[in-house]
C-alpha cells in the first residue's frame, strides 16, 4: 500500500482509453464502476474533445455483484456493437472489475461478431497509464495484423528504389493526451516530405482498423514517442522486418540526428548541410547578443522519459544552460534517462512522488523549471519560473495555434516558451513592488476556472479605501461610512471584485443618501446594480 | 399531490463516484484529512475532478493498492495503520481523520471500520477516525457527503436544548447570511453541521430542529431522527420561493410569529425578484434538459422553472428519494418528466431529439453537446458555488443565463458558420 496525493500517471485503463479514442472506428467495452466515467472529462475537457471518448463503461453496482455481472458485461458489449459499429472493438477492465475476473474480453469473443475483438489485460495494481496505452497499441497492432500472413522476413527497407517510387515510413506513438502530438505530426510529415519520404499511416492518432492493416506496407517506422510505441515497432521489426528510429526529433541537434537515421535506414543521401534546419530561429535567437543572459542558466527537468531527455540535450547544448538537476516518473524510461543524468554528472530522479520532486527542485535551486503541471505550481510556490514541456498537463497546455515541439518549428516554439517565464522572472520585482494592487496578483485558471480551489489571498489593509475621493472631489461631498457589519460583509466577496463592489456600494449609498452603510446597503446595493 | 411523470431507466450511467465529495468536504474542514483506500483509479479521480492543486500537500490521499496487497502477501489492514501512522506522523495538524471506503476496497472487504476502531484505540483521542463508503458500487457523487456526515454523527454530543442544527456543506459566506436571518427571527441558537472545525461537532438531541440544506443528506438525516432530533420538512433552500418556504418550515416549527416572519424576508423577496428580472428575460421559455449527477437536479429545475420561466424537458436524478424530495415534486408542473438512474447513450439520444436550450450535465459530457450546439452548464458547479438563500437566487440565476447569453453573443452569421 503506499500513500499517494496525487499521481503523474493515471491508471491503466486510461492508457487504453487514449488509444481508442485517438482513432476512428474503434470502440472500447470498459468493464469498470459508474466512478470511472470521469475519464471522459480528461478528453473533453483538458484536450478539449468535442466528443465523447468511445467507451462504453459497464458501471455494475454493489447490487449487481451478487447476481450475474457477466450477463451484464454481454448486454453492454451487444448494445455498443448495435450502437457504435465500431471495426474494431477493445475490451477490458477497470481496477475493479479485475477483481470480480468475470473475463470480459473471453466473453465479448464468445459472442460471434465478426469484427474483431482485442482482450485487453491491463494489471491495474501493477501497471500504469503509459504502459497502458503501449500495451493496448501493441496488443491492438498484432490483433489486427495476426491473421496476415505476409511476414516479410526478408523485408528491405531500401526497396523503394527498386520499385521506383518515393520511400514511404509509419509515424507511431501520437495520441490523444500526449504533449503537443496533433502538431509533432504536421511538423515531422512536413519536414520528411522535404526531405522525399512520405507518410504511409499515423497511429494511433487518426487511424483507422484498416489503416493498421496497412503499417506493413511502409519501408520503416518512426518511433516518435517511444513510451506509446516501441513494442510496437520492435514486435513489427520482429515480425515484418520494418526498422524503426531510436531518435525523437525534438531540438536541432535531435532533429537532424533523426534526419540522418531515417536517411540511413532509407539507403537515402542527406543533403548537407540541411539547410531547413535554417528555417529555424533558436540557433540564431541564441546566439544573439541579448540571449547572453541565459548563460549557464540553472535548469531543473522533469516529465516523461522522451521529453525530458529531449529537454536536456536542448537546454545544454542549443540554450547554454546549465542542467542542475534531471528525472521521470516513466519507470519504462528510467535507464535512458538515469544514463543521461550521469553524462551530465547528475543522479537522475525516479519517482512518482510530486513532493520528492518538489524538494529537489529546492535542494537544486534552479532558475528554471521545465517539467509537467504539477512542477509548474511546485515551481510557483517556490517563486522559480516554469515552462511545461511534458504530461500531466492542463488545458492551457493544449494552445489553440500551431505548436509542435518537434522539428525545425518545434525548436522555435521551445526557445520562446522556456524564455518567456524566464524574461517574467526578471520582471517579478517590478511585480513585487505591485503586489498590494490586485491588478498584479497572478493566479490563473484552472478548467474548473474559479470554482477548482484556488485560494483567495485576502486583502491587504493598504488596498482599503482611498477609490472614493479621487472621482467625487467636492462635488458629492459626504463619504458614506463602513459599519464593521458592512465591512465583514464586504470582506467575504473575492478579492479580485472587491475593488469594484466597494466603489459600487459608496456611489450606490450616496445616490440613496444614506450614511452608513452595513450588510444590507451592501446587498441593495448588488441588487440594483442587477436589474 | 402534482402529477409529475416517474420513470426508471437503467443502462450505462455517467456520473462521478461518492469520492468526489471529498473535493468540497476537505475545504469546509481544514482540520480533517480524507484517506480513501482504493486504486490509482480513485486518486485520479478526484485529482481529475478537484483540477487544481494549489496546495503543497493536500488534505486528501488515496492509499493504493498494490498486488502485494490483493495477494495477500501484506495484511492490508496491517499495511494501512503503517500508512495512517505514517501519515499522522508528517501532519500532526489533522484532527479528524476519514478513512474513505472505495470499489476495489469494499470488494475485496477490507473492514474500515475495524480499522478505525484499532486506530482510535492506537490514539487516544489525538486523533479521531471514522470510516465512510465514497465508492462507485455504493453511491453517487453528493452521496459521498451523506456518508461523511452520517460517519460523524455518533460523535456529536447530546443535547436536549432547543436549537435549530443546519445540515450540509455550505459556503461560509452563505451559511452566516442564513444564519443571520435566522437570529432576525428571533431564533437564538443555530449551529451548522458539518462544522468549519471538525472537532467543534454541534450537539443533537430531542430538542434538536434539522433543517436539511442539501437533498442528498438521506442517511444523515436518518441518522440524526435516531438521535432524537426532528427533521423539518420543506423544499431545498435555491431560488426565492424554496428558500422562503424552507425558512417559513423552520420559522414555523420554532414557533415564530408569522408576521415577523413576513416583515423579515419580504424586503428580502422583492429585492432578490428585481435581481432575478434580468436573467429571467434570459431564461423565460427557454427549454431545460438536467442529466442525472448532482441530485440537485429536482430543487434546481423547481427555481428555473417557477421563478425563471423556464421548460422543463426532462429531469434526471441519479436515485430519487420520496420522501425527501415529495415538497419538491409538489411545486413542479403536471407531466413533468423526471427519470431515475439513468442510460446515458438513451437519454443522450433524448437530448438531441428534443434539442433544448440548456442542458445540465457532468464535465465529461458538456463539450461534446457543446460541439453539437446545445449550450451547458456543469452541475459541478452548483456544489461549489454559493447559491443556497434569498440573497443568492439572482447569482443562481445568473449560472444558467450565462451561457444562453454566451450562446447569443457568439451566433452572429458571420462567426456562427465556423
Ligand atoms: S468508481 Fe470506484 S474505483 Fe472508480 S474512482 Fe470511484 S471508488 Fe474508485
Ligand atoms: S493552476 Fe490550474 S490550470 Fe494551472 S496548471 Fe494548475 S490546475 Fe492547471
Amino acid at each position: 500500500m503506499e500513500l499517494t496525493l496525487w499521481t503523474y500517471e493515471g491508471p491503466p485503463h486510461i492508457g487504453a482509453m487514449r488509444i481508442a479514442s485517438s482513432m476512428k472506428g474503434v470502440h472500447y467495452v470498459l468493464h469498470a464502476p459508474q466512478g470511472d466515467t470521469y475519464a471522459d472529462l480528461l478528453f473533453t475537457m483538458i484536450e478539449r474533445r468535442g466528443q465523447r471518448p468511445p467507451v462504453t463503461y459497464t458501471t455494475f453496482q454493489a447490487r449487481d455483484l451478487g447476481g450475474d455481472t457477466a450477463e451484464l458485461v454481454k448486454g453492454h458489449i451487444r448494445e455498443a456493437v448495435d450502437r457504435f459499429h465500431p471495426e474494431a472493438l477493445l475490451v477490458g477492465e477497470s481496477c475493479t472489475a479485475e477483481l470480480i475476473q468475470d473475463q470480459p474480453g473471453s466473453l465479448a469473443k464468445g459472442m460471434g461478431f465478426d469484427i474483431p475483438i482485442v482482450s485487453l489485460e491491463l494489471p491495474a495494481y501493477s501497471k500504469k497509464e503509459n504502459w497502458g496505452a503501449a500495451e493496448t497499441f501493441y496488443q491492438l497492432v498484432r490483433g489486427l495484423l495476426i491473421n496476415n500472413q505476409d511476414k516479410v522476413s526478408d523485408h528491405n527497407p531500401q526497396r523503394w528504389k527498386e520499385e521506383r517510387r518515393r520511400p514511404k515510413v509509419n509515424l507511431l506513438g501520437p495520441s490523444l493526451l500526449g504533449f503537443r502530438c496533433r502538431d509533432d505530426v504536421l511538423e515531422v510529415q512536413k519536414i520528411l516530405g522535404q526531405h522525399g519520404i512520405d507518410v504511409n499511416v499515423v497511429a494511433p492518432l487518426g487511424a483507422s482498423p484498416a489503416d493498421i492493416t496497412r503499417l506493413i506496407k511502409a519501408d520503416a517506422n518512426v518511433c516518435l514517442y517511444p513510451e506509446i510505441a516501441e513494442s510496437t515497432s520492435i514486435w513489427l521489426e520482429r515480425n515484418y522486418g520494418l526498422p524503426f528510429t531510436n531518435i525523437t526529433p525534438i531540438g536541432i541537434g535531435a532533429t537532424q540526428d533523426f534526419l540522418k537515421e531515417i536517411h540511413e535506414i532509407l539507403g537515402m543521401e542527406l543533403p548537407s548541410p540541411p539547410t531547413e534546419a535554417n528555417s529555424s530561429r533558436l540557433p540564431w535567437y541564441s546566439k544573439s547578443v541579448d540571449s547572453n543572459y541565459l548563460t549557464g542558466k540553472r535548469v531543473f527537468i522533469f516529465g516523461d522519459g522522451t521529453h525530458v531527455l529531449a529537454a536536456a540535450r536542448i537546454a545544454q547544448e542549443e540554450l547554454g544552460f546549465e542542467v542542475v538537476g534531471i528525472g521521470t516518473y516513466s519507470r519504462e524510461m528510467a535507464r535512458r534517462v538515469r544514463s543521461k543524468a550521469k553524462d551530465l554528472g547528475l543522479e537522475a530522479l525516479i519517482t512518482n512522488d510530486y513532493l520528492e520532486v518538489e524538494k529537489s527542485i529546492k535542494d537544486s535551486a534552479p532558475e528554471l523549471v521545465l517539467g509537467t503541471q504539477m512542477e509548474r505550481h511546485s515551481a510557483k510556490r517556490l517563486g522559480v519560473p516554469c515552462a511545461v514541456i511534458s504530461t500531466p498537463m492542463h488545458v492551457q497546455d493544449v494552445p489553440a495555434r500551431y505548436s509542435p515541439q518537434m522539428g525545425w518549428e518545434g525548436a522555435n516554439v521551445i526557445f520562446d516558451d522556456w524564455v518567456h517565464p524566464l524574461m517574467m522572472g526578471l520582471e517579478e520585482h517590478l511585480i513585487g513592488m505591485f503586489r498590494h494592487d490586485f491588478e498584479f496578483t497572478d493566479g490563473h485558471q484552472s478548467h474548473l476556472g474559479h470554482l477548482g480551489g484556488h485560494s483567495q489571498k485576502s486583502e491587504t489593509s493598504t488596498t482599503k479605501s482611498s477609490e472614493t475621493t479621487i472621482d467625487h472631489q467636492g462635488s458629492d461631498a459626504h463619504i458614506p461610512r463602513w459599519t464593521s457589519d458592512g465591512e465583514s460583509e464586504l470582506a467575504k466577496i473575492p478579492f479580485f471584485v472587491r475593488g469594484k463592489v466597494r466603489r459600487n456600494t459608496e456611489n450606490y449609498a450616496r445616490q440613496v443618501g444614506c450614511k452608513e452603510i452595513d450588510s444590507e446597503t451592501l446587498f441593495d446595493a448588488k441588487a440594483h446594480f442587477r436589474a | 399531490m402534482s402529477g409529475a411523470t416517474l420513470l426508471k431507466e437503467t443502462g450505462p450511467r455517467e456520473v462521478f463516484c461518492g469520492l468526489t465529495s471529498i473535493v468540497w468536504l476537505h475545504r469546509r474542514m481544514p482540520d480533517a484529512f480524507f484517506l480513501v483506500v482504493g486504486s490509482r483509479t480513485c486518486a485520479h479521480l478526484i485529482q481529475s475532478a478537484a483540477g487544481v492543486m494549489i496546495f503543497a500537500e493536500p488534505r486528501f490521499g488515496t492509499a493504493i493498492l498494490e498486488e502485494r496487497d490483493l495477494a495477500g502477501l501484506a495484511d492490508a489492514h496491517d499495511e494501512l495503520d503503517r500508512v495512517v501512522n505514517n501519515l499522522l506522523e508528517r501532519r500532526p495538524e489533522i484532527r479528524t481523520l476519514f478513512l474513505v471506503g472505495s470499489c476495489p476496497s469494499e470488494v475485496i472487504k477490507i473492514d474500515l471500520s475495524r480499522v478505525a476502531e484499532k486506530l482510535n484505540h492506537q490514539l487516544k483521542g489525538k486523533v479521531r477516525v471514522v470510516n465512510y463508503s465514497g465508492s462507485g458500487i455504493e453511491t453517487t457523487f453528493t452521496q459521498g457527503e451523506d456518508g461523511a456526515l452520517k460517519a460523524l454523527v455518533p460523535l456529536m454530543p447530546p443535547s436536549e436544548n432547543s436549537q435549530l442544527l443546519l445540515v450540509g456543506t455550505l459556503a461560509n459566506a452563505v451559511e452566516d447570511r442564513l444564519i443571520t436571518i435566522f437570529k432576525r427571527l428571533g431564533i437564538e441558537k443555530i449551529t451548522s453541521f458539518p462544522p468549519r472545525q471538525s472537532t467543534e461537532l454541534p450537539s443533537v438531541g430531542p430538542g434538536t430542529k434539522v433543517l436539511l440544506t442539501q437533498p442528498y443528506l438521506t442517511d444523515t438525516a436518518r441518522a440524526l431522527r435516531d438521535k432524537g432530533a426532528e427533521i423539518i420538512k420543506a423544499p431545498f433552500p435555491l431560488g426565492v420561493e424554496g428558500s422562503r418556504l424552507w425558512i417559513e418550515a423552520a420559522a414555523n416549527s420554532f414557533g415564530v410569529d408569522n408576521s415577523l416572519v413576513q416583515t423579515t424576508l419580504e424586503p428580502l423577496i422583492i429585492r432578490a425578484r428585481k435581481a432575478i428580472k434580468p436573467y429571467k428575460e434570459i431564461l423565460n421559455g427557454k427549454k431545460l434538459f438536467l442529466l442525472p449527477e448532482s441530485q440537485l437536479e429536482i430543487p434546481l429545475a423547481r427555481f428555473l422553472y417557477m421563478e425563471c420561466g423556464m421548460e422543463l424537458v426532462e429531469i434526471g436524478t441519479p436515485y430519487l428519494n420520496r420522501e425527501m424530495m415529495d415538497p419538491e415534486i409538489n411545486l413542479l408542473p403536471e407531466n413533468t418528466r423526471i427519470v431515475e438512474g439513468q442510460h446515458v447513450e438513451k437519454q443522450l439520444d433524448r437530448v438531441r431529439e428534443k434539442h433544448p436550450d440548456l442542458v445540465v450535465c457532468g464535465m465529461g459530457l458538456a463539450n461534446p453537446l457543446e460541439a453539437e450546439g446545445i449550450s451547458t452548464k456543469w452541475s459541478i458547479e452548483m456544489v461549489f458555488s454559493p447559491i443556497h438563500g434569498i440573497d443568492q437566487a439572482s447569482d443562481l440565476a445568473e449560472l444558467f443565463a450565462r451561457p444562453l447569453k454566451r450562446h447569443d453573443l457568439l451566433s452572429s452569421k458571420q462567426f456562427a458558420k465556423f
